[in-house]
């Protein structure tokens, strides 16, 4: 927007928008690399993909310098906590990458120990589907979340204080009931059948 | 010295208590479970059996032909003769009990308390007996055969942090 009297390299924006671009463009990773899939962000992060290019180059281990949580990987029981307490460390603002099919929802992990999906327990705001992922997919979501950062965003956050529901299905859904069903003991139907060796 | 020494030795103190039987190269003793610790301990002091390769454990469950509902089995080995033997035993419910073997070899820690995190067995005289693997607030016993796959809903056992919240 130009206005009469103000120099050619002056311009007028919102604080909100200032804001959400200095933020999207300076993301800063906490991995949460638990398996096969931070190899990949490590990939994403070297040279050949080089994140940097977006800004978001900057790991750091400890949640309290860091905007961007990157689950990659299953997460279990007894990790979970520790996931949980990882996220309500991080300052505000704060967004939440899903990586691959186990973080969304437990891939072909469907047991009694891991979690099916981060977001029944966790807020996400980007998934990302693959097994693992491939480094570009990573980056194309790292790009959604900078527009969705510059779509949504606010100085104050208060964008956030909207979302008062869970991102993920409730803890017990569809599959719990059909979980319910396949432990019940079918009648008639042998359970265990040895092989026959001749 | 040879496995077949051992095994003759085994015999002669424990007679027929005790029942051996080869699968391809693998030497099998069967012990009752009185009489495990003193098979082991035989194996330590008295034919070097210096390191214990591993325990573990078999839930039996609608197994056909199977008597004891569970198997527990110690894997030894000699570094010194350059022998290995398998030592098995069978427990049951409700109260599946072991001596430890931790008086044996130290390494027996932590394979006691995963066998008992898996299956229940108990080991008496362990010196730290909790969970390894599952959180403490685990009160299942997942690798038994009547535990389902999936759980009994301990994974959604959580609670659940909405955007707002956090």
């Amino acid at each position: 927007m130009a206005l009469a009297g103000l120099p050619e390299n002056v311009f007028i924006t919102t604080v909100d928008a200032a804001a959400n671009w200095a933020r999207s463009h300076s993301l800063w990773p906490m991995p949460f690399a638990t398996a096969c899939c931070g190899i990949e962000l490590m990939a994403t992060a070297s040279a050949r993909h080089d994140i940097a290019r977006f800004g978001a180059e900057v790991m750091r281990f400890s949640p309290r310098q860091c905007d961007l949580l990157i689950v990659a990987g299953r997460v279990v029981m007894k990790m979970l906590p520790v996931l949980q307490r990882i996220w309500l460390q991080m300052p505000e603002p704060k967004w939440c990458i899903s990586m691959g099919a186990c973080a969304c929802s437990g891939g072909v992990f469907d047991t009694y120990a891991v979690v099916q999906g981060v977001d029944r327990f966790i807020p996400v705001d980007m998934y990302v589907p693959g097994c693992p992922p491939r480094p570009e997919q990573l980056l194309a979501a790292l790009m959604e979340i900078q527009k969705k950062i510059q779509r949504t965003g606010t100085l104050t956050g208060r964008e956030f204080a909207q979302r008062t529901t869970p991102t993920g299905p409730a803890p017990f859904d569809i599959d719990e009931l059909r979980r319910r069903r396949e432990v019940a003991p079918v009648p008639g139907l042998e359970i265990y059948q040895p092989p026959v060796f001749k | 010295m040879s496995t077949d020494e051992t095994i003759a030795k085994l015999h002669q103190r424990f007679g027929t208590d005790l029942v051996d039987s080869t699968f391809r190269d693998n030497r099998r003793v069967i012990a009752p479970a009185d009489r495990v610790h003193d098979v082991l301990k035989l194996l330590r002091n008295e034919r070097q059996f210096d390191f214990l390769v591993d325990i573990t454990a078999i839930d039996y469950l609608e197994y056909p032909d199977a008597i004891d509902r569970f198997g527990v089995v110690y894997l030894v080995s000699s570094t010194k003769h350059a022998e290995r033997l398998i030592v098995k035993t069978f427990v049951n419910l409700p109260e599946p009990e072991l001596p430890t073997a931790t008086d044996l070899w130290k390494g027996a820690n932590w394979m006691e308390r995963e066998v008992y995190d898996m299956y229940g067995i108990r080991f008496v005289g362990h010196p730290d007996l909790r969970r390894i693997l599952m959180p403490d607030e685990f009160v299942s016993y997942p690798l038994r055969k009547d535990y389902p796959l999936k759980g009994m809903g301990e994974r959604h056992n959580f609670p659940v942090i909405t955007r707002a919240e956090s």
